[in-house]
């Protein structure tokens, strides 16, 4: 017998919570338990008492599981809101990613000349290697790393997405 | 302890150790708390469970850390899948030897995580008053479950300073919706009005939101006079006896019932959540419906069965919406849709043998339940069972028309709950008549329980149907795999007569179908605990049935060719 898949779409959540212990727990197992994807994951508190978390949840499924995401996390105690950045209309994304490559000679040169493209920023620098902060939507990251590796990238760490809808409106 | 006294609480069911001693130490010589001391944490666990599901209060649970904790999960997680209001207290090692591999630790609060409503793990003495209030909110509003509080030796100890005031966290949080928009009850109300072929589906969330919720039910059903069903967890909101009680549905409801999901034009879904159990075959359940569904958790919409109104709401609260709105409508003629009905009826989908074809001296398993509920029905007797064969014929013969008087496993299926709940039961109800339905197999899995029942003087019964198989194994056996009864046979059984016996319990053993009246007689005359050995016939299987991977229109009755193998598709499920 063969195991069905079905057809999945990528979708921004942002989730305040309480500032407990746990509450990441509860909420990656909660993605585990249930077999949801989670594409990327941040938090930070966000409130002056610290008592506020937002986290940013990047998942990918068929829409009736994302409707299913949406209701499993309300329904933890410290979740006081989920809301689909995706759904609910005009959004930016944004991600920050620090990226080390290493060479010398022309392949330096070119590297350096992308990342101005980029408007990457040179946050450190030896001889024989930069390290770049770049801030971006994920796939311009995407296709900047994708242009260093051939031309000497050592590592990269990236923050995950953080989102926020367009206009006056909270969230 | 002043938390838990303040919160209503008359009965702590658990197991001392180590981690709780301070606890226990404040219990001793405390008349207004009554602790039970079961004989395994487990057993703490089911009959908190059963303590709630009859009562409407929520069970509290006192045990010590690591194995204390872990035996009690598989009632916690039972009560998480059954929605019990549930309070488990565990003792936890003090906070400094926490994360250090210490005697009789274990990470309960991430053990519990996923089979919890909430947890936590008080490490600061100020937080535990408003944890232990916050803990009884969330296990009691809302779609009720197990809320669990670790709480450290030292903790326990401390005394919280003076200066810290003790603030509840986020009272803000957790306010379930119960009253559903206007807009949504009108709709309702206009599709089920204008239905032809109506259907009330109704499940375990009316008994949660208490008893007014089954009047109410019982109120609307006779204002739309729709036929009504419901799930193994809802039976006795609505009385069996009624003309228009289709009987239970699912793997093992009745043939009109299921039919009438089928063909239904109209499906109100009230408290219950389409569960496999329920649905058969999702592709193929009822195809042509319009689909209402009123639950108290948003999560439970559209879950598995996408619906075409989905109410958010408190069960009483809603009914009592759609009955206001509903006025003085009088019914449509539903003649033609009743006339359906009662020719699925007809087919007598519960009918089933005289006599066993190997063994037909032997007493019928349904004829046993049958007799049990005619001889019991007087005395409105709560029911428990254990999960199995025995379970499904206890849901199909025995007759329930008042809410809170069925406790049985429904979602997570634990062996072994029948009788630590009668125990709760029969301590919340002690002037009622409490009967454990129970197999050979399912009873020896808490049978150490006998134990606390005489110790506590509770005149609990246990009715065990023996037919020396892990029947509904045995069942699934015949009809997949070929009838390789594969380490389904119940093998080295106690002389359960005797057993009974050296626990200070009356014993009674049924062989002979002319005793059956006389012995189940002796069984409720008797004023303390009884042990009924009822050995009925071995090959009995429990039908009708909806079989793995099919539809409510295929179901398996007596008389049915069953048996031999199926596609690897259909084995897959469970």
């Amino acid at each position: 017998m063969k195991i069905k898949s079905a057809e999945s779409e990528r979708h921004v959540l942002a989730v305040t919570v309480d500032n407990e212990p746990g509450i990441l727990a509860k909420i990656t197992g909660l993605f585990t338990a249930r077999g949801y994807n989670i594409d990327s994951l941040t938090v930070a508190d966000i409130t002056e008492d610290h008592a506020v978390s937002r986290i940013t949840i990047v998942t990918n499924g068929p829409p009736q599981v994302i409707d299913q995401i949406e209701a499993q996390l309300e329904r933890l105690v410290p979740v006081h809101k989920v809301t689909d950045l995706t759904a609910a209309g005009p959004h930016v994304e944004r991600e920050l990613a620090l990226i080390k490559v290493a060479g010398k000679g022309e392949a330096r040169v070119e590297a350096l000349r992308i990342a101005e493209l980029f408007r990457a920023k040179v946050i450190d620098t030896t001889i024989s290697s930069f390290v770049f902060e770049l801030t971006g939507p994920p796939d311009k990251i995407d296709s900047f790393i994708s242009l260093m590796r051939e031309l000497g990238l050592v590592s990269v760490g990236r923050s995950g997405v953080v989102g926020m809808m367009r206009g006056a409106e909270g969230v | 302890m002043e938390c838990l006294v303040d919160q209503g609480v008359e009965y702590v069911f658990g197991y001392p150790g180590g981690a709780v001693l301070p606890i226990y130490d404040e219990l001793f010589g405390d008349e207004r708390i009554r602790h039970i001391l079961v004989r395994h944490e487990a057993g703490a666990a089911h009959a908190a469970e059963g303590y709630a599901r009859a009562t409407g209060k929520p069970g509290v649970v006192l045990v010590t850390s690591g194995p204390g904790a872990t035996n009690a999960v598989t009632g916690i997680a039972d009560a998480f899948l059954d929605s019990i209001p549930m309070v488990v207290i565990t003792g936890q090692v003090p906070t400094a030897l926490i994360g250090t591999d210490a005697f009789q630790e274990a990470d309960t609060v991430g053990i519990t995580r996923h089979c919890t409503k909430h947890n936590y793990l008080v490490k600061d003495p100020a937080d535990l008053v408003a944890t232990v209030e916050e803990a009884f909110r969330i296990a009691t509003t809302g779609r009720p479950g197990p809320v669990v509080i670790d709480i450290p030796k030292d903790v326990q100890i401390a005394v919280p300073s003076e200066s810290k005031t003790l603030v509840a966290p986020g009272s803000h949080r957790y306010a379930p919706q119960m009253v559903a928009p206007a807009d949504q009850i009108a709709e309702a109300i206009e599709l089920i009005a204008n239905a032809q072929a109506p259907i009330l589906y109704t499940g375990g969330g009316v008994i949660n939101s208490g008893s007014r919720a089954s009047e109410l039910l019982r109120k609307f059903q006779d204002m739309t006079n729709a036929p009504l069903t419901s799930t193994l967890m809802g039976l006795g909101a609505f009385p069996n006896t009624h003309p228009d009680w289709l009987g239970m549905l699912g793997m093992h409801g009745t043939y009109e019932a299921n039919m009438a999901m089928n063909k239904c034009d109209v499906m109100v879904c009230i408290g219950a959540r389409f569960d496999d159990r329920v649905t058969g075959r999702l592709d193929a359940f009822s195809p042509d419906s319009t689909k209402i569904h009123i639950d108290i958790d948003r999560s439970s919409i559209n879950k598995t069965v996408p619906v075409d109104l989905g109410i958010l709401g408190d069960c009483a609260t809603v009914l009592e919406q759609l009955i206001e709105a509903w006025g003085d409508r009088s019914p449509r003629d539903l003649g033609e849709w009743k006339a359906r009905i009662a020719g699925w009826r007809a087919r007598e989908c519960l009918a089933y043998p005289d006599r066993s074809k190997k063994d037909p001296k032997a007493i019928m398993p349904q004829k046993a339940v049958e007799r049990l509920y005619e001889l019991t029905k007087e005395k409105s007797p709560i029911i428990s069972t254990e999960v199995g064969q025995h379970q499904m014929w206890a849901a199909q013969y025995f007759g329930f028309d008042k809410p809170n008087k069925w406790l049985t496993s429904g979602g997570l299926g634990t062996m072994g709950y029948g009788m630590p709940a009668a125990i709760g039961a029969q301590l919340g109800n002690p002037d009622d008549l409490v009967i454990d339905i129970a197999g050979e197999a399912s009873i020896q899995m808490n049978i150490q329980e006998l134990g606390t029942a005489s110790q506590y003087r509770l005149p609990v019964k246990i009715f065990i149907l023996n037919n020396e198989y892990m029947g509904m194994v045995r069942q699934w056996q015949e009809l997949t795999y070929e009838s390789r009864y594969s380490n389904s046979y119940s093998d080295s059984l106690p002389d359960f007569v005797k057993l009974a016996e050296a626990y200070g319990w009356k014993g009674i053993r049924i062989t002979d179908e002319a005793d059956l009246d006389a012995s189940i007689m002796a069984m409720i005359e008797h004023d303390g605990p009884v042990l009924v050995d009822c050995c009925v016939a071995k090959d009995a299987n429990c039908l009708p049935m909806i079989p793995s991977g099919a539809a409510h229109t295929e179901m398996l009755l007596y008389g049915d060719e069953v048996g031999g193998t199926m596609d690897d598709e259909a084995k897959a499920l469970v």
